[in-house]
């Protein structure tokens, strides 16, 4: 089945092991969705999250390609499991007028996001929240105003705590 | 002490054993090389090319069993590497290259002769490294050497910056590797060997499909004992072929593209197809939805990467060919299949392999002559890719003795030649053939200049049919006779376009006696299937006379075909007999 599938994966912290991931993934054409690095709490380890459509025999064999390289520590799949995955999305408005500015404020209430810069006529929104949340507001506010500037810094996650479900 | 990392690069290649470097020397590794000339322990051979070089390791490596080092400079003497990387790489052959590069300050600067190598072959590699810094060299050296020839063997570069050999450092090499995120799979899963046993004890048309993999893991005596003490009879892939004697009555032959009739049928009845080391690669399955349509499968691979790739399979096991396979012969008694045997040892007397076409010299006796002349010696065949190869590994007699080097995966060109150079420098003593086309044999033919410098007595076939044989044939069969820049004989007089070669052709180009006589050695020309044997017994006389190459230059027909056939993406039912 066709579907959104996330992984997290520790790797080398070293040159080129970028690289060497998204050239695997590009080489065997798996289409990787968003992809996001950082180095972990141990300075030699990067921690990786990536998001990608695809069916099962597909994702089966991506891990295990991942798998595959030297650099690569540990793949852990996500796609089920109880995570807290979060993704930074700048959205800015142009050419808005008073009554605009308003009901932007009123969206970015609901949704959870924070307006971060204001100009006469623009609205600067932050929102850290999933990637289909974000989404939504994007859908949104794309339907009202012509002008939009979109920022999105990919998922990260991490694995929950005290959630037993998804 | 403190030592350069060119010497500490010497003092690795003696910790692991190395006692042959193909190197091709530059700018950057002229230090290295430098360092290398006072330790006669090492040879260092020069062959005419890096893609010989590179060849000739891979060679050396399938030979031996060791693994093949490389040393070639940066840029050129790099990229040059790459078909032969990308060909270890398909066929699982360990190989450490060793790149010069640039200093570190000049990195990035487009400076003389500087290339990325390691980004080049990253997706060729099982790994690629460049050494940033003095101290992680030895390590890097180490890692290199055990990643090559572990688990699933394959070639790893490394880059060495030229100031990174030339700066001082530690003089230990270490004699352990831990490298967390790389554990070659070790045992084997019993709970899913069970199961697959079981089948092969309920199946009634059970067979076994070999590849390369049982080459690798050096396990052809133990799946001897197996095929024989279950009384399985065996298929293998190009690769696999000789992973049991050829003459063994359980041994059928070569399945897949051009594998025989008998090896395609059985797998299209059989009823549990027991795999081993084997990548279920597109020119053995054809149509998967049509492969082994009543079979179980099977698969056990090193790789789990492998597994349920291109097949899906019914029981996956992970683990090295040999420890399997022991442990199958461990855990099975005797039985009996002789009804099914019988049954496929009928498809092959109604469709026995041969070469039909009666123009120039016939393929099939070549390789029966060589399997006659060569009988009493330990023979190393190798081949190029074409139509040759195929001739080679459905006639070729496999066994103890008698061992085939070919590029399986990748289908190189060019590569019988230098391979059969790095098996000669690997087995002296041994007996090498060489198998190519007039097509790829030119595309390495500068290496014989290395066969001769080096002294190595081989036996270096030419199939020539003035054409590039395996392309023609699809133009024949596919392409409505088209034979678009196929005829190696054509010159710009030559009017439209023709498919057949008459008297008023060009002649050779070249004249491979020659070509030969250039090199300053023996070469002989076959026109006639009566003057085969005779004149192959008469070049492997004159090679070890010589201690040196001898060339046979075979007139092979042009409209000889490659049979039988399955055409790529189909299947059984579609075979061209």
């Amino acid at each position: 089945m066709l579907k959104k599938r996330w992984i997290s994966m520790y790797v080398e912290n070293r040159i080129g092991v970028l690289a060497r991931i998204s050239g695997m993934m590009s080489g065997k054409s798996y289409n990787i969705d968003s992809i996001t690095v950082g180095t972990t709490e141990d300075p030699t380890v990067s921690r990786m999250t990536i998001g990608l459509y695809s069916d099962e025999p597909t994702f089966e064999q991506i891990k295990k390609q991942l798998n595959r390289c030297v650099e690569t520590i540990k793949v852990i799949d996500i796609t089920d499991a109880p995570t807290h995955m979060k993704e930074l999305l700048f959205i800015h408005i142009k050419e808005c007028s008073e009554f605009e500015k308003g009901e932007i404020f009123r969206v970015a209430q609901v949704f959870g996001a924070k307006p971060i810069d204001y100009g006469m006529d623009s609205v600067l929104l932050e929102s850290v929240n999933t990637e289909s949340r974000n989404n939504d507001i994007i859908d949104l506010l794309m339907k009202k105003f012509k002008n939009v500037e979109i920022v999105r810094g990919g998922v990260v996650a991490i694995e929950s705590i005290s959630m037993k479900d998804r | 002490m403190k030592v350069t990392g060119s010497s500490l690069f010497v003092t690795a290649m003696k910790k692991e054993g190395v006692d042959t470097i193909f190197a091709y020397p530059g700018g950057y590794v002229i230090d290295l090389l430098d360092e290398l000339y006072d330790h006669p322990g090492i040879n260092l051979v020069l062959p005419r090319h890096e893609q010989g070089l590179i060849h000739a390791a891979d060679g050396y490596a399938r030979a031996t069993g060791k693994v093949g080092v490389c040393l070639v400079t940066s840029g050129p003497g790099a990229t040059n590497l790459v078909t032969g990387i990308a060909n270890a790489n398909y066929d699982s052959v360990p190989l450490v290259c060793f790149t010069g590069q640039v200093p570190a300050h000049l990195i990035s600067n487009d400076a003389f002769q500087e290339v990325d190598i390691v980004g080049i072959t990253r997706n060729i590699t099982k790994h690629s490294i460049m050494v940033r810094d003095r101290k992680d060299l030895s390590r890097i050296i180490k890692e290199a050497f055990y990643i090559a020839r572990s688990g699933k063997p394959g070639p790893v570069v490394v880059d060495l910056p030229a100031d990174v050999m030339k700066t001082l450092g530690e003089t230990s090499y270490p004699t352990e590797v831990n490298i967390r995120g790389y554990k070659p799979s070790q045992g084997v899963h019993m709970g899913q060997l069970k199961k697959a046993i079981g089948l092969l004890k309920k199946s009634k048309k059970p067979l076994f499909l070999i590849g390369g993999g049982v080459h690798r893991a050096n396990a052809c005596e133990e799946m001897t004992k197996l095929c024989e003490k279950v009384s399985v009879p065996v298929v293998t892939s190009i690769m696999g072929r000789g992973a049991i004697n050829t003459k063994h009555p359980l041994y059928i032959g070569n399945i897949g593209m051009h594998g025989c009739y008998a090896g395609n049928r059985a797998i299209d009845e059989c009823d549990l197809l027991f795999t081993i080391g084997c990548r279920f690669n597109d020119r053995v399955t054809g149509d998967v939805s049509k492969f082994a349509p009543h079979a179980k499968i099977v698969h056990i691979d090193i790789e789990s990467a492998a597994i349920s790739r291109n097949i899906k399979v019914d029981i996956p096991i992970v683990a090295d060919a040999k420890e399997a396979i022991l442990k199958i012969i461990k855990h099975t008694d005797e039985m009996d299949h002789s009804v099914w045997i019988d049954e496929i040892r009928e498809w092959n007397k109604q469709v026995p392999l041969d070469s039909r076409i009666k123009y120039g010299v016939n393929p099939k006796k070549i390789i029966e002559a060589v399997n006659e002349v060569f009988k009493d010696d330990d023979t190393i065949v190798t081949t190029d890719v074409g139509q040759h190869q195929m001739w080679t590994t459905q006639y070729l007699e496999l066994n103890e003795t008698h061992h085939l080097i070919t590029s399986g995966g990748l289908g190189t060109m060019g590569f019988g030649l230098p391979s059969a150079i790095g098996a000669a420098i690997g087995c002296p003593g041994k007996m090498i053939v060489s198998i190519s086309g007039d097509g790829g044999f030119q595309m390495n033919m500068q290496e014989i200049a290395t066969a001769v410098t080096q002294r190595l007595p081989m036996v270096l076939l030419v199939f020539n049919n003035n054409y590039l044989g395996m392309v023609r044939q699809m133009q024949e069969l596919f392409h409505n006779k088209r034979y678009a820049i196929t005829c190696l004989r054509y010159h710009k007089e030559c009017k439209g376009r023709c498919g057949t070669p008459g008297f008023e052709c060009p002649p050779y180009t070249p004249d491979f006696v020659k070509i030969a006589e250039g090199y300053g050695i023996s070469g002989f020309r076959v026109t006639k299937d009566e003057e085969i044997e005779d004149t192959i017994r008469k070049a492997r006389e004159a090679a070890i006379k010589e201690n040196g190459p001898v060339l046979v230059e075979l007139a092979v027909g042009p409209y000889e075909l490659v049979l039988p056939m399955i055409r790529g993406g189909k299947s059984f039912d579609d075979i061209i007999l």
